[in-house]
């Protein structure tokens, strides 16, 4: 089984992560930007982030066995912060970087002015550069917040196929689908969504567009929730296709409109000859 | 590697791409090119995902001679640069910088633990370069992080007679085999090299 986990914070992860994950058959993620749980409080903060997004992670991940890309910007949370709106004019430069594949996370947290200026000038930025967006639904008030996502999407030079609305559940998902975007499911240990809920999702709204990820990072989560997915998904009945179409190829056709994605890592050395030579943090 | 070599590798759009920024790079620093980002520059942020990635480096490397790139602009390129472009920068820096003014770069990449970047950085500039303490460190680090020695350049001629360096070395190992652990093949290649019985 092959799996893209187009949604999970690897940074806050180990590298018993990354074996796992390779051991569960993940062999490509995406790492969203987002906030690291401590505000950051000036623009630089955000570029060693992105230069750790663009280097030392892909080099991890690639000892693994896991082929790492990113997608940027500006987070809505932090978006709020006037210390950090500067990261906007800085982003171009990373837009063209070929491990980015898509303008992220953007979208609301809390539905400020502040957040309305961000994700519309970096949905123009996504339409700008020929990337996709990757857009964050808001933890609060989601529904409302998803509704003004569609209308701001809509607005924009961006056309709503070449967006991801990413953390959608039962109550969000029809709004979503009928949008025309691309529509994302975290799956978390207690929030957001579990695996026996997105087998129902699947089961109403079929596996067209859909994308299914860990979205772990540093707080309570799983980052071999995307197996865990695509076992429950096969014990309801779905297909080896079905599977591999939501866990693969979804997320393979999603990201590759940027024309970016380089699936093709070698397979780890410390896996198949038992020894670990790039060990890189010793 | 020069442009037929390359051009054997590339497909047909590839080279018409690398063609059309060869022309930008060697239009760089002209009055014209007064835009926020210079075309070549964004050619080579670029360049991995038009030419593929095993030819990344070459092709960045040709356009840094192309533009003439100086030691400031390869400072910018490296410190704005994603870990290959950044890798491109350190292969080029022996060709294009004759004095010691870039090596805060080669410090830079010596400071990750990042293989494709400690490789790169231990290539002639560093050989020639380098001062003898952070030389050492850099072998050291190669060791540690499974570098290949074959990639330090000039490793026969700067190790020999470093009795400094056989005696880190021989502690390394000593470290090693008390914790059980193998020693580097490497190490013992290096320690010959430096001539010193230990």
């Amino acid at each position: 089984m092959r799996i893209f986990d187009p949604h999970i914070h690897m940074t806050s992860r180990t590298t018993d992560d990354y074996q796992a994950m390779y051991a569960s058959g993940v062999r490509a993620l995406v790492e969203p930007s987002f906030w690291l749980g401590q505000p950051r409080t000036s623009p630089a903060s955000f570029y060693d982030y992105f230069d750790a997004l663009l280097g030392w992670e892909p080099f991890r991940a690639a000892q693994y066995g896991i082929a790492h890309h990113c997608t940027l910007a500006l987070n809505p949370k932090e978006a709020n912060d006037p210390r950090c709106t500067p990261v906007l004019e800085e982003l171009p430069r990373y837009l063209v970087k070929d491990g980015v594949v898509a303008v992220g996370e953007i979208g609301y947290d809390s539905m400020t002015p502040a957040e309305d200026v961000a994700l519309a000038a970096q949905l123009q930025l996504a339409a700008e550069y020929a990337l996709p967006a990757m857009v964050h639904t808001p933890h609060r008030d989601k529904l409302t917040g998803l509704r003004r996502t569609i209308d701001v999407v809509r607005e924009s030079n961006l056309d709503p196929e070449h967006v991801l609305l990413d953390h959608l559940n039962e109550t969000t998902v029809k709004d979503a689908a009928e949008s025309g975007s691309w529509l994302g499911f975290s799956i978390y240990p207690d929030t957001k969504m579990d695996e026996d809920r997105m087998v129902s999702v699947l089961r109403d709204h079929g596996t067209d567009r859909v994308l299914v990820n860990s979205a772990a990072d540093w707080g309570k989560s799983d980052p071999l929730k995307t197996r865990k997915v695509a076992d429950a998904m096969l014990a309801a009945g779905f297909s080896e296709d079905d599977v591999d179409k939501v866990l693969w190829r979804n997320p393979v056709e999603f990201y590759g409109l940027s024309g970016r994605l380089q699936l093709d890592v070698p397979a780890p050395q410390a896996l198949h000859e038992g020894n670990s030579i790039l060990r890189g943090g010793e | 590697m020069n442009r037929e070599a390359l051009d054997a590798r590339l497909d047909p759009k590839a080279v018409a791409w690398l063609d059309q920024a060869l022309a930008e790079a060697g239009e760089a620093g002209k009055a014209q090119d007064n835009v926020a980002v210079p075309k070549w520059e964004l050619r080579f942020a670029a360049a991995g995902r038009h030419c593929g990635q095993d030819n990344a480096d070459d092709v960045r490397t040709l356009l840094l001679q192309h533009a003439a790139a100086d030691v400031a602009t390869l400072t910018r390129l490296y410190h704005q640069g994603a870990a290959a472009e950044r890798r491109a920068v350190l292969l080029a820096l022996p060709h294009r910088v004759p004095g010691p003014e870039a090596l805060p770069l080669i410090e830079d990449a010596l400071r990750t633990n990042d293989t494709r970047l400690v490789e790169a950085a231990v290539g002639p500039y560093a050989a020639d370069h380098l001062d003898p303490h952070a030389w050492r460190h850099a072998v050291l680090k190669c060791l540690f992080t499974g570098v290949p020695v074959a990639a330090v350049a000039g490793a026969e001629h700067r190790a020999h007679g470093d009795a400094e360096l056989a005696r880190m070395l021989t502690d390394f190992a000593s470290e090693r085999t008390a914790a059980g652990r193998s020693v580097p093949p490497d190490l013992h290649r290096v320690l010959n090299m430096t001539g010193e019985e230990s």
